[in-house]
C-alpha cells in the first residue's frame, strides 16, 4: 500500500500518522501543502490532526484551499482512499469532500481523553477488520469537534449508513454522557457516499501501541492494508 | 474602498460562546436586562475597486469560498467611510 501524509503549516499529528502507517504501508510519502501534483498510484492519503493555519478564521478553512487539496479532490474522485483525522476531518468538511461542519465543543472546553467508539459500519475499506458494533478505545484531543449538519443532510447520512463511528459508553450505549463535544447523534466520524473518504475526530494513529493506552486503531490500518 | 464583512452564526444555530458571554453579563456584571447575546466576527478588507457590482461579486465569492461557512453562518457587508 502506497500512502501519503500531508503537512499544512500548523499540522502536528503528521509524524504520528507516518509512524502508524509505516507498520502497514510499504511506502509513506510526506507531502507539503503547496504540492500541486501527486502520484497517481497513491492508495491512501492521510490528512492529519493539528492546528493548520492556527485554526484561524475556522478550523480547516484555509487549509481547504491550499493547492494540494485540488489534487486530493482529483484523486478521491478516482477512488483513492482519503483519511482525515481531527483537523483532517475539519479540512475535509470545509473542502466539501464530506458533508457537515465541525463546530466548537458544546462545553467550550478542549477535551483530551480516551473515549469509547462504536463501529457503526464495518462495510468499508477502513473498518472491515472490525466487528460490526465493536466498541473500541481511541483518544480524542480537540476544541472544535461538535459535528453538525442540516436535517436533510443528517437524514441522508444516517439512511445510507454513512456514519462510521459514534461516541458511546463502555456498554456501547449512545448517551449524552458519552458524547464529549455535543455532536449531533453522537457522530464521531462519517464516510462520503462512495465510502472511499473517511473523516473522524478521534485519533486512530494514537491507538496503535498498548504502551500509549490502546492498540484499537491497528485494525483500521490493517483493514486498509488488506486491500493491497 | 474599505469594506467590512460581518459574519455571524445563523439564528437557528446555538451560539454557545454568546451564551457564555450572556451569563457573565447577567450574573457577574448584574445586567439582567441583557439577553440574546450572539458573538460574531468581522473581516475588514481594502479592495482596489469602485464599481459596486464588482465589489459585491468579489465579496460574495470570497465569502462563499473562504470567509463564511454557509452551513452555520450568514454574512453582510458595508462600505466603511474612506
Amino acid at each position: 500500500m502506497k500512502s501519503a501524509v500531508i503537512t499544512f503549516p500548523g499540522s502536528n499529528c503528521d509524524r504520528d500518522a507516518v509512524i502508524a502507517l509505516q507498520k502497514f504501508s510499504s511506502k509513506v510519502q510526506r507531502l507539503w501543502h503547496n504540492e500541486t501534483s501527486l502520484d497517481n498510484d497513491l492508495d491512501l492519503i492521510v490528512i492529519p490532526g493539528g492546528f493548520s493555519f492556527g485554526d484561524y478564521l475556522r478550523s480547516g478553512a484555509m487549509a481547504s484551499i491550499s493547492p494540494i487539496m485540488q489534487e486530493v479532490k482529483r484523486l478521491s474522485q478516482k477512488g483513492v482512499r482519503v483519511l482525515g483525522i481531527c483537523n483532517g476531518f475539519q479540512i475535509l468538511t470545509e473542502s466539501n469532500l464530506l458533508p457537515g461542519v465541525l463546530m466548537r465543543n458544546q462545553k467550550i472546553k478542549f477535551i483530551c481523553r480516551e473515549i469509547n467508539l462504536r463501529v457503526e459500519n464495518n462495510d468499508s475499506d477502513f473498518t472491515k477488520k472490525y466487528k460490526n458494533r465493536q466498541i473500541i478505545k481511541i483518544p480524542i484531543a480537540h476544541m472544535d469537534g461538535n459535528y453538525f449538519a442540516e436535517p436533510n443532510t443528517i437524514k441522508n447520512i444516517e439512511d445510507k449508513g454513512l456514519v462510521a463511528f459514534r461516541y458511546v459508553d463502555e456498554n456501547g450505549n449512545v448517551s449524552d454522557d458519552s458524547n464529549p463535544n455535543g455532536s449531533i447523534f453522537n457522530i464521531a466520524g462519517v464516510f462520503n457516499e462512495s465510502k472511499n473518504i473517511l473523516g473522524m475526530m478521534p485519533h486512530p494513529e494514537r491507538a496503535v501501541d498498548n504502551n500509549t493506552g490502546s492498540s484499537d486503531g491497528n485494525l483500521m490500518f490493517e483493514s486498509l492494508k488488506s486491500l493491497f | 474602498m474599505q469594506i467590512r464583512i460581518n459574519i455571524a452564526l445563523k439564528k437557528a444555530v446555538l451560539d454557545i460562546q454568546g451564551k457564555a458571554i450572556e451569563v457573565s453579563l447577567n450574573k457577574n456584571l448584574g445586567y439582567s436586562q441583557i439577553s440574546n447575546v450572539r458573538q460574531g466576527k468581522f473581516v475588514d478588507i481594502e479592495i482596489n475597486e469602485t464599481d459596486q457590482e464588482n465589489i459585491k461579486n468579489i465579496v460574495d465569492d470570497i465569502c462563499d469560498k473562504l470567509l463564511v461557512n454557509k452551513i452555520i453562518e450568514d454574512y453582510s457587508y458595508q462600505i466603511l467611510k474612506n
